[in-house]
């Protein structure tokens, strides 16, 4: 039965894929997604240690393009567009006058003049709104919602290089981190990003959503020898929360400044005005009277997204995301919190249903994978 | 699958009883949706549970889930070793008991699902 109020889950072009393979399907961000297939933590470490495979199409992707792109992308986007050069991606975020995030994205530049942003499933539609007002403000460059041209895969995990470079004639090993490139892979036209969401080293694949089940399919077969198994949602979210990276509408939101966020790193301070630079300039000056702290418990229990945090019985901010962690095995988490008690190795408290329990400021990530 | 020993709840917990104790845990359908337990939050001894009410909490990476009291009674222990190794909920869920109790109203485990029935519930 369908509630009429509630429109109906999009589903991915391997939607039939993940439910061959047995996936547990939940919404999320308005897709039908998979959150695990053969269990949540088996997922997470062969990601560590092997490899997994994810379907994350749901991501949007919005291009942006005219002779005054670059200028449209760095009145938006709080990073420095300008640094990238073709066949770079970047990571930021979209910014309000207050200089707290509409989203946070990946921006490609595909060429001098044209720019592919990835966006946050649950944000197309906002995001989209918000780019094309302000890029029709610029002078000429125009915005196109291009999410449905798009499947997107992620293959994830140390074995990534072996279980892709079979299928594909672009060099794996000289695009660099942060780095894409198109080429085929299976024989299907792609584009091949050198980027992820769990910590690990990954390619990201962008293919036509006819012919991505061609390229999940591959990518299984060339992975079956080296451990790479599917990867549903519930993993992403304990992989990219043990490598520290933040989750919109948890970690930010629009209440949330890419300051108190802690991502300074992505502000381009000196570049010329993008939306939100003065407030971000007078925060920075100032400095922040809250931020996102890493934290792990210390009493038993796991503090999850949105219980209260207290100091001397007094309530002063709030979990943003928590988990058990299937390779550290600990109770971490995320949490916004008062400068003043922000430092690693404070101790505060969760409330954890009606209980207490004590937890300690650690610095971030929580995991950092060793580079070769 | 569901044996007959014990009855079921609604709320996918399973209770043996035998005599006055009643011993309680979770079915293997409700350990297989939570997927692996990571944390069980136990309530005290001695503490006096009415049918339906919240006894504890079981958690799994991904989710919080309550534990409901299948028949009214006083808890006389409760299985400490699950705070070292959750994971026999997900192992072993009809051999690993979470609370046993005095029951204090025999007449309640009538009401509850025999193993066909709670087969009927999950379908």
């Amino acid at each position: 039965m369908t509630d009429a109020t509630v429109p109906a889950l999009k589903k991915t072009a391997l939607h039939a894929r993940h439910v061959a393979l047995g996936a547990r399907m939940v919404p999320f961000g308005g897709w039908e997604m998979p959150l695990e297939y053969g269990g949540l933590s088996s997922e997470h470490m062969a990601v560590r240690t092997a490899a997994g495979l994810f379907d994350v199409s749901h991501m949007g992707e919005i291009e942006v393009a005219g002779a005054d792109a670059l200028a449209a992308i760095q009145r938006i986007s709080c990073n420095d567009a300008s640094k990238l050069q073709i066949g770079q991606a970047q990571y930021s975020a979209l910014t309000t006058a207050e200089g707290t995030i509409v989203d946070d994205l990946l921006v490609y530049r595909l060429a001098d003049d044209h720019f592919l942003l990835v966006v946050n499933a649950a944000n197309i539609a906002k995001d989209y709104r918000w780019i094309a007002d302000a890029v029709g403000t610029v002078g000429d460059a125009v915005a196109v919602n291009a999410s449905s041209r798009y499947a997107l895969l992620a293959v994830q995990g140390p074995a990534t290089v072996e279980v892709v470079q079979p299928l594909t004639g672009v060099e794996l090993s000289e695009l660099k981190y942060y780095w894409f490139a198109t080429g085929e892979v299976a024989g299907q036209r792609v584009t091949l990003s050198r980027t992820g969401y769990t910590g690990e080293d990954g390619v990201e694949i962008f293919v036509a959503p006819q012919v991505a089940d061609v390229v999940w399919q591959a990518l299984t077969e060339s992975g079956a020898s080296l451990g790479l198994v599917p990867a549903g949602l519930g993993a992403r979210d304990t992989l990219r929360l043990e490598a520290a990276m933040r989750l919109y509408g948890n970690d930010m939101d629009e209440r949330t400044t890419v300051l108190e966020a802690g991502l300074g790193w992505i502000v381009g301070w000196d570049k010329a005005d993008f939306i939100g630079r003065d407030a971000l300039r007078r925060q920075k000056a100032d400095g922040v009277a809250r931020k996102i702290v890493g934290f792990e418990m210390i009493d038993k229990g796991i503090g999850r997204a949105g219980y209260e945090t207290f100091v001397g019985g007094k309530a002063v901010g709030r979990v943003t995301s928590g988990t058990q962690t299937p390779f550290l095995k600990k109770a971490i988490g995320m949490a916004l919190m008062p400068i003043a008690h922000a430092t690693p190795e404070t101790e505060f408290e969760v409330e954890i249903r009606g209980r207490r329990a004590r937890a300690r400021v650690v610095p971030m990530p929580f995991y950092k994978r060793r580079r070769s | 699958m569901y044996p007959d020993d014990r009855k079921y709840t609604k709320d996918h917990e399973w209770v043996l009883i035998a005599g006055d104790e009643a011993k309680i845990g979770i079915t293997d359908y409700a350990q297989a949706q939570l997927g692996e337990v990571v944390y069980v939050e136990l309530p005290e001894v001695g503490r006096t549970l009415k049918q339906g009410e919240i006894f504890g909490t079981i958690e799994s990476v991904k989710a919080v889930s309550e534990l409901f009291c299948p028949v009214s009674g006083e808890v006389t222990a409760v299985n400490t070793a699950l705070a070292d190794q959750p994971e026999t909920v997900n192992t072993a869920p009809h051999d690993t008991w979470i609370v046993t109790l005095k029951v204090s109203e025999a007449s309640e485990g009538a009401g509850l699902l025999d193993g066909a029935a709670y087969t009927a519930l999950l379908g």
